[in-house]
């Protein structure tokens, strides 16, 4: 096979995928690939970047289907072969790699074996081959001790290893064409930063196409020579990356770029007389069996301050949480709420107490009844802390949905019916509902896409103006805390190893922990990426 | 037309319809059987004819007649068993599910130990102990078969129970009761509610075998099991009196299959699922 360097290998044409339900899901995109380019796929969820980055493996989900256009790679139109035909496309010829690596594979088989199914099934290569192929792969990218890590199973593999290893299983037929769906979203930010210059090392190095698909701007920028921005299933604006980063042309685009630079500066100050703090805990000591998730922590949030804990996922940031409100009973330490000691677990605390602490969840979709009408759900805590009548309960309903920007009338609607934004306005209400003074939230926008996270961040400091009440705010977001919070804590291990007003902890001399957290957030720069593994070495 | 909302598919109105005539049956056997439940009427396995339309059975009664009496004993016997039975069985899977360690080790150990012994043994016994009125028998039946109910409201509840608004139910204060009335039982009707059209066929099969070793429904009662075991004979003398009451049974267990079909497709409808998931 030639491997000519400005031949085009994936063209679509006027694609256009619909629902079985009539719904247009994209419409009218079309991009050319040639060997050795990137194109960022970027857009909130719904966009239908994944849907393009099927399309152009001529797949479908379930209801949906491709319903015009065309899909060419190495100018074959792929979507007037049989079924057949296009299965040997698949896998050989373009490649997919998932979000989430852990559900992509199964955990009862070693990963060698799911890594070299591929080629083998499809006639490509022995099975030797095969595996000597994937040693190569894994030692590609950078897997600790390559030779026995495909005798391991999912589980003795670390996220970000996983989503090498998938990127190996990608690779494993050699082929031109990689469709990237969001690789390292599910990662840390540490970890992140290894598997994306490793990817794209990956991509020069074999001189393959990629569509690159992500949410964050920063990311793409790293790998992507241009981008493609989408909104609702169309093309908004295409452009190479430093355009689109610098001097984006449309509004939808520039309000992308606008929101993700907000992200970097140091918005508020440490409030410099502090109220008495109204929930503490003073080193508390979470385990489960004989794990220490949290060891000797000490922290307070007082009324009209937010706190922020980060660390990244396994630093026990919301063992913290479930702690201080009791779900997990602490073995050392003790929690206060205005100065009174609380009993350890939830069982034995009263009714008043538990209305002073309120906890916002990560995932909206899970911490709401699906078969409960929105009504019922923010009614429940207002008749039962505060014995309310049922018409009552209806006007204080009518009136929370307003305070967090809810049409009144979504009350008699189920949850199931709303988008992940108004879900997690509705968690905030029902939180409200307390009238708390204290509201835990655990990770709550990193479930939402940018702009929408940024309009409940909004919310949450304009409800924090309004009604005085304190934030213990978790996330693994930097860009969130330098936003939001007053004063910040990072953990790391179970341990609080820096705690203090915000703008302290950002600035120099750093905890080296602190500092690798901070360089490790991608910056809106196409050459942020080499500079940070340069200067690493 | 709609039902609670929604609009029946074609095979559901088939099962309603069957379930529905079998009801009405049942409440006017009175009015509708032309001969009693008991009488002898005519000969042995009598051919159909237009005095007896289904013809007789094993001693001579009237074969239609025992039907109809037989529905309302039946069906009757089977649904208020089959109703005290989930009422027993989810409450205690939910409780278990909910209520932590110490109880869910109680009750589930218990329900093993009910479940180690056979149930038409374990039945046999009790009924003996007690003798066979038509109310030990439901509540014997009742309380066996809740033990299988039982098994699959904990399940269920279980996956339910870490669902994070249960968890903010708890951390609300809320009582037990109210987190598996209110939190719980909803999410977990669709599969209680398929279970209750299968454990409904099972409990009226079982109290035909129950029946047959003449400790279920007790002569002169007629019921569809007893009823086909009666007349089970007939079928090596290619007489079809047999099949009328099977029949009966493979009808009403299609109708509340079919209906139960139909409630479970409207709770698997995506609601609000996004294209992009």
């Amino acid at each position: 096979m030639t491997r000519d360097l400005n031949e085009t290998i994936l063209k679509l044409t006027d694609l256009r995928v619909e629902a079985l339900s009539g719904a247009v899901l994209v419409d009218n995109v079309s991009l050319e690939l040639k060997r050795g380019e990137v194109m960022g796929l970027i857009g909130e969820s719904g966009a239908g970047k994944s849907t393009i980055g099927l399309a152009s493996m001529v797949y479908a989900r379930a209801g949906c289907r491709i319903t015009g256009g065309k899909v060419e790679i190495q100018g074959e139109d792929v979507r007037t072969l049989d079924a057949e035909g296009r299965r040997e496309r698949r896998g050989q010829r373009i490649a997919y790699i998932a979000q989430s690596a852990a559900a992509s594979f199964n955990p009862a088989h070693r990963l060698m074996d799911q890594v070299t199914e591929m080629p083998i099934s499809h006639g490509l290569m022995t099975q030797a081959e095969a595996q000597a192929w994937a040693l190569e792969l894994f030692r590609a990218l950078d897997l600790p001790n390559p030779d026995t890590f495909g005798d391991r199973y999912t589980h003795q593999v670390s996220g970000g290893q996983l989503q090498r290893a998938m990127a190996a299983m990608a690779m494993s037929c050699r082929p031109d064409i990689l469709v990237l769906d969001e690789p390292t979203t599910a990662l840390d930010v540490t970890t992140q930063i290894e598997v994306l210059a490793l990817l794209k090392k990956l991509i020069r190095d074999y001189n393959m196409a990629a569509l690159y698909i992500s949410h964050d701007l920063a990311v793409v920028a790293q790998v992507a020579d241009r981008v493609m921005v989408l909104r609702h299933g169309k093309m908004v604006e295409v452009g190479e990356t430093g355009q689109i980063l610098l001097e984006p042309h449309m509004d939808y685009t520039k309000a992308l770029v606008a929101e993700r630079k907000a992200a970097d500066k140091l918005a508020m100050a440490a409030i410099t007389t502090r109220e008495k703090p109204v929930l503490e805990g003073l080193d508390v000591t979470g385990i489960y069996g004989t794990f220490k998730a949290v060891k000797h922590v000490s922290i307070a949030v007082a009324r009209g301050e937010t706190v922020a804990v980060v660390g990244e996922s396994g630093s026990g940031k919301s063992s913290l949480a479930r702690l201080l409100v009791g779900l997990l009973p602490c073995v050392t330490g003790e929690v206060k709420l205005h100065g009174e000691v609380l009993p350890p677990s939830l069982k034995n605390r009263n009714r008043d107490t538990l209305r002073k602490v309120q906890l916002i969840y990560q995932q909206p979709d899970v911490a709401l009844n699906p078969r409960q009408t929105i009504g019922e759900i923010i009614g429940r805590p207002v008749e039962f802390y505060f014995n309310r009548s049922p018409a009552e309960v209806k006007a204080r309903v009518a009136e929370l949905l307003r305070l967090v920007g809810l049409p009144e009338d979504y009350a008699g609607r189920l949850s199931t019916a709303l988008s992940g934004g108004q879900k997690q306005r509705i968690c905030i209400a029902r939180a409200l509902a307390a009238e708390p003074d204290i509201i835990i939230c655990d990770e709550p926008t990193s479930a939402l896409d940018q702009l929408v996270a940024d309009e409940i961040l909004k919310l949450l400091k304009q409800l924090q103006d309004t009604l005085g009440v304190g934030y213990l705010f978790i996330t693994h977001d930097l860009g969130i805390v330098r936003r939001i919070a007053h004063r910040t804590a990072v953990m790391l291990q179970g341990e609080i190893i820096a705690q203090g007003p915000t703008a302290d902890i950002f600035a120099p001399p750093f905890h080296p922990y602190t500092e690798k957290l901070l360089s490790s957030v991608p910056e809106m720069r196409t050459d942020w990426l080499d500079e940070v593994l340069a200067k690493r070495g | 037309m709609k039902l609670f909302g929604y609009k029946p598919t074609s095979t559901a109105w088939l099962g309603l319809a069957i379930i529905t005539v079998f009801i009405l049956v049942a409440v006017f056997a009175d009015v509708i059987a032309p001969y009693s439940e008991s009488e002898s009427v005519g000969q042995t396995w009598d051919d159909p004819s237009w005095d007896f339309l289904l013809g007789t059975d094993n001693i001579g009664r009237d074969m239609l007649s025992r039907l109809i009496f037989g529905a309302r004993m039946t069906i009757g016997v089977a649904l208020v068993t089959t109703v005290l039975s989930f009422l027993i069985g989810t409450t205690t899977g939910f409780l278990a599910a909910v209520g932590g360690t110490v109880i869910d080790q109680i009750l589930s150990r218990i329900v093993d130990v009910m479940l180690s012994i056979p149930l038409l043994i374990f039945a046999l016994i009790i009924l003996s102990v007690f003798g066979s009125s038509i109310m030990t028998l439901i509540l014997t039946l009742a309380v066996l078969d809740s033990t299988r109910v039982f098994r699959l409201a904990r399940a269920v509840a279980t996956n339910l129970v870490v669902m994070e608004y249960v968890e903010a139910a708890r951390l609300r204060g809320e009582g037990l009761w109210w987190i598996m009335r209110r939190e719980i039982l909803p999410n977990a009707l669709p599969p209680m509610i398929s279970e209750f059209g299968l454990r409904f066929c099972f409990n009226f099969l079982f109290v035909a075998s129950l029946s047959f070793l003449g400790l279920g429904i007790q002569p002169p009662y007629a019921d569809w099991g007893g009823m086909v075991r009666d007349n089970g004979k007939a079928i090596s003398f290619g007489l079809p009196a047999p099949l009328w009451p099977a029949l009966a049974i493979a009808m009403m267990t299609v109708g509340v299959n079919l209906v139960v079909d139909w409630i479970l497709s409207i709770n698997s409808r995506p609601s609000g699922a996004s294209a992009e998931m």
